[in-house]
């Protein structure tokens, strides 16, 4: 180490470790952590295994919502529905304030052994009027509804809605 | 009247931003001197003009005027005077002008107190942040105008978000905003040096500040930001990892390490092609952190609702800035070669390895906040990264930070020896072991990890500070008059380290904390963390533009009853929403927290109770690092401009 190339090659090795690592760590997160996002339909189609985590999204299905009290814990049992099919979420814990019947809504969990999706996460965070991204997204390609033409329509129709042949 | 003369001020601003920009970038490569001295003017007037445009629109918000499309969006007439004020800058146009309006201000600051400075380096730095002002006031003025107005008038506002209406919030953007543009300066100083082609110790001296003041507001910004996530969104938690806190984190990031490595410059003349790229990267950050986000290409709760064409405009903006820099710095980086030389152990070491470490993760960071938008585009995935994977990646990284913290500061520059420090650090190594082992033995490992390694850098930082002073090997008089006369920006830099210690404390603290979901009728109780929670009553009260229902709890321990928490519901009528407010009691170590989620159909209350172990100590850490760079700004070293006063008489008189 007396001359400053091998000084430098003494830094580039550590940045080379320390970025190796970074990347390393990095891929090995996303290996195991990505969690995707499904729709109702997708879920319904080709449920993922039990136990594996993803998000689940879309409009909470008119005259579904139940909660039961176990001791003095409140869990909740709710439809999620893109329209074309629909999933039962059960949920221990607080839920939102923006939570209610023909909202869109984003829950995070995984399929629970019974073939509900047990959620550990609600997300109804955004304004009334606002539709979560991946729900309008999983919307749209239900043929459900389309932004451009007004807000979405009321969640009680949303499993009887015609749906244009093709579509 | 009052907003068209804003937005006559507004189109002036932009009018001579952009004079201060041409006349500041090509004056002194002409050598003309009425363009030196023009400059400075130029800053002054470019404020003045934001200065008023901003005054209008505040003063459109105070007295409620309506056809201000941007005042009846987002304001009412019902709103308190405080929340009129600061949701001027709670929505998109608004806030833009206020991003300018500080950008400006940090221009006047380069003008006031720039008068060490050489006067071309001046006109330079000025002339950079006079055109990235620029753009972004032609942006504000074209596709995002906060004058528009309204006719006819709607009787009342469509009111506040009534999650943004608290004091918090009220402070949170500003302090973070002047944070974000406050690395312009470093920016415009790093770009001002590659167009003269000229780095070197007076450089790392001039930065250094600027970027430390900008640092100190980040900081206080994101630990405002966090504070006021845990105490009005009910959810208990203080970080989301949510994009826009991630693009908040990432200038810190970046921005940390640009404050180690100037030291280097200042000292060593050492890294200075990577101390220009560091105050490149981190004001590309802050740009991307508060556009990009804002843009609506991410997917973020903070995102407000933006026009297509304001999204191109954007990325077109961040586009010239960021890649106009960074052509600049690839053309002229090999012009500034490093002059000092050090040893594998040693101070210079000791940061770079800081700076590696610092980038890796914002690298990390980066790349998790931006792969689900690319996914989406590119794959055509939807998909997610939640706090899974930044735990996962985020925290490996940061222990070797955690170790080099407490060894850093001991070793000495150029040269050091590993075991005397090691030796020296006996104490503070033992006391993080013994707090290691106490927590292994009750089986929490990462609290463990965690609260050693906090107790590690707190330690160190004052193992730092006693033997600067020499504690306990002379009296302790001597002592106290060494540590009067130490530099402060060595005291500075310990608190700093400290307050670290103390926010990593309060993370893994918070790794241990409670909680329970629990129905609850009038007179039941339920117990969680060595309490018992009872819910005696609940009732209405009334608020300033909302009516609220309250729930009474008390809270007792094997002596008694010892406190009541009164957390509410809020309704808001004017937006139709509820807001659940958490009443939260500390002791200092410990919060107990307890929010009023809902009423049941069958009677009663829905709360959600918590036990936070150290959660106090997270923005108490936060407050620390910000009074630690505040403290270390008052050194003399860092208010006297360059280091030898050559007094360049040039002919700068008009």
């Amino acid at each position: 180490m007396r001359t400053p190339k091998k000084r430098r090659l003494y830094l580039v090795l550590a940045c080379g470790l320390c970025f190796s690592a970074a990347v390393g760590l990095s891929l090995a997160a996303f290996s195991t952590s990505l969690t995707y996002f499904l729709s109702p339909r997708q879920v319904v189609a080709k449920a993922p295994a039990v136990g594996q985590s993803f998000r689940l999204g879309g409009v909470v299905e008119a005259g579904s919502v139940l909660t039961t009290l176990a001791g003095e814990t409140p869990t909740t049992h709710f439809a999620v529905t893109d329209g074309r099919a629909a999933v039962n979420v059960t949920y221990t814990g607080v839920l939102p304030d923006l939570f209610r019947e023909g909202q869109g809504v984003v829950a995070i969990g995984s399929m629970g052994p019974g073939g509900s999706f047990v959620a550990d996460e609600v997300l109804a965070k955004h304004g009334a009027a606002y539709m979560p991204k991946d729900v309008e997204q999983s919307l749209k390609q239900a043929g459900k509804w389309d932004p451009k033409f007004g807000p979405p329509p009321d969640a009680s129709s949303w499993n009887t809605m015609t749906v244009k042949a093709g579509s | 009247m009052i907003p068209e003369l804003g937005h006559f001020a507004l189109a002036c601003a932009v009018a001579l931003a952009f004079a201060q920009g041409v006349v500041g970038i090509f004056g002194p490569g002409l050598r003309d001197p009425r363009a030196m001295t023009a400059t400075p003017l130029l800053a002054c007037s470019h404020f003045a003009a934001i200065g008023a445009a901003f005054l209008a629109l505040v003063w459109a918000g105070v007295v409620s005027d309506f056809t201000v499309e941007n005042i009846a969006d987002f304001s009412s007439a019902a709103v308190p005077l405080l929340y009129r004020i600061s949701g001027v800058w709670g929505n998109h146009d608004g806030s833009i002008l206020l991003w300018c309006l500080i950008l400006s201000l940090c221009g006047l600051a380069v003008a006031l107190f720039g008068g060490e400075l050489p006067a071309s380096l001046r006109a330079r730095v000025l002339g950079v942040m006079g055109l990235i002002s620029g753009g972004f006031l032609l942006f504000t003025l074209t596709v995002s105008d906060p004058f528009v107005r309204l006719w006819p008038p709607p009787l009342d506002g469509a009111g506040m978000n009534p999650i943004l209406q608290d004091p918090g919030l009220a402070f949170h953007p500003p302090v973070l905003y002047t944070g974000y543009v406050g690395f312009s300066v470093a920016f415009a100083f790093a770009i001002a040096a590659l167009i003269e082609g000229k780095v070197d110790a007076a450089f790392g001296r001039w930065v250094r500040p600027w970027a430390l003041v900008s640092w100190c507001f980040l900081t206080s910004g994101i630990a405002l930001g966090s504070w006021w996530s845990y105490y009005t969104l009910g959810w208990g938690g203080y970080w989301f990892w949510d994009p826009v806190e991630n693009a908040s984190l990432l200038p810190w990031l970046t921005g940390t390490a640009l404050l180690h490595c100037a030291i280097v410059v200042e000292k060593r003349e050492a890294l200075k092609a990577w101390t220009v790229l560091l105050a490149i990267a981190t004001f590309s950050l802050s740009l991307t952190g508060t556009f990009l986000v804002r843009s609506g290409i991410l997917n973020s709760v903070h995102s407000f609702a933006a026009a297509p064409d304001q999204g191109l405009f954007i990325l077109a903006l961040l586009g010239l800035t960021i890649g106009g820099s960074l052509l600049l710095f690839a053309i002229r980086a090999p012009v500034l070669a490093a002059a000092g030389i050090y040893a594998p152990i040693s101070r210079e070491s000791a940061l770079v390895l800081n700076n590696v470490f610092l980038c890796a993760i914002a690298a990390v960071v980066f790349t998790g906040t931006l792969y689900p938008p690319f996914a989406n585009l590119l794959f055509g995935i939807q998909l997610s990264v939640g706090a899974p994977f930044f735990n996962q990646t985020v925290l490996p990284l940061a222990a070797p930070i955690i170790i080099a913290m407490g060894v850093g500061p001991l070793l000495a520059w150029k040269r050091a020896d590993f075991y005397p420090v090691v030796q020296r650090l006996y104490l503070a190594g033992g006391v993080a072991g013994v707090v290691f082992l106490v927590m292994v033995a009750d089986r929490h490992i990462v609290a463990a990890l965690g609260l050693a390694g906090g107790v590690w850098v707190l330690m160190s930082a004052c193992t730092d500070l006693a033997q600067r002073v020499q504690l306990f090997r002379i009296p302790l008089a001597h002592s106290a008059a060494r540590f009067v006369a130490l530099p402060r920006a060595a005291i500075g830099a310990a608190l700093g380290h400290f307050g670290f210690g103390i926010t990593v404390l309060g993370i893994a603290g918070m790794t241990l904390a409670v909680q329970s979901v629990v129905v609850l009728q009038p007179g039941q109780s339920a117990r969680l963390g060595g309490y018992v929670w009872t819910l005696t009553d609940m009732h209405d009260a009334p608020g300033p533009n909302y009516t609220q229902r309250v729930a009474d709890i008390t809270v007792a321990n094997s002596s008694g009853v010892f406190l009541h928490l009164s957390p509410s519901r809020r309704f808001f009528a004017a937006q139709g929403t509820t807001t659940n407010d958490a009443a939260i009691h500390t002791n200092g170590f410990q919060d107990l927290y307890s929010v009023f989620a809902d009423e049941p159909a069958g009677g009663g209350a829905e709360l959600r109770l918590n036990v936070q172990p150290m959660a106090p100590e997270i923005w108490l850490g936060g407050l620390i690092m910000a009074l630690g760079g505040f403290f270390s700004l008052s050194d003399r070293r860092l208010r006297v401009g360059a280091p030898a006063r050559r007094k360049e008489t040039v002919a700068v008189t008009p």
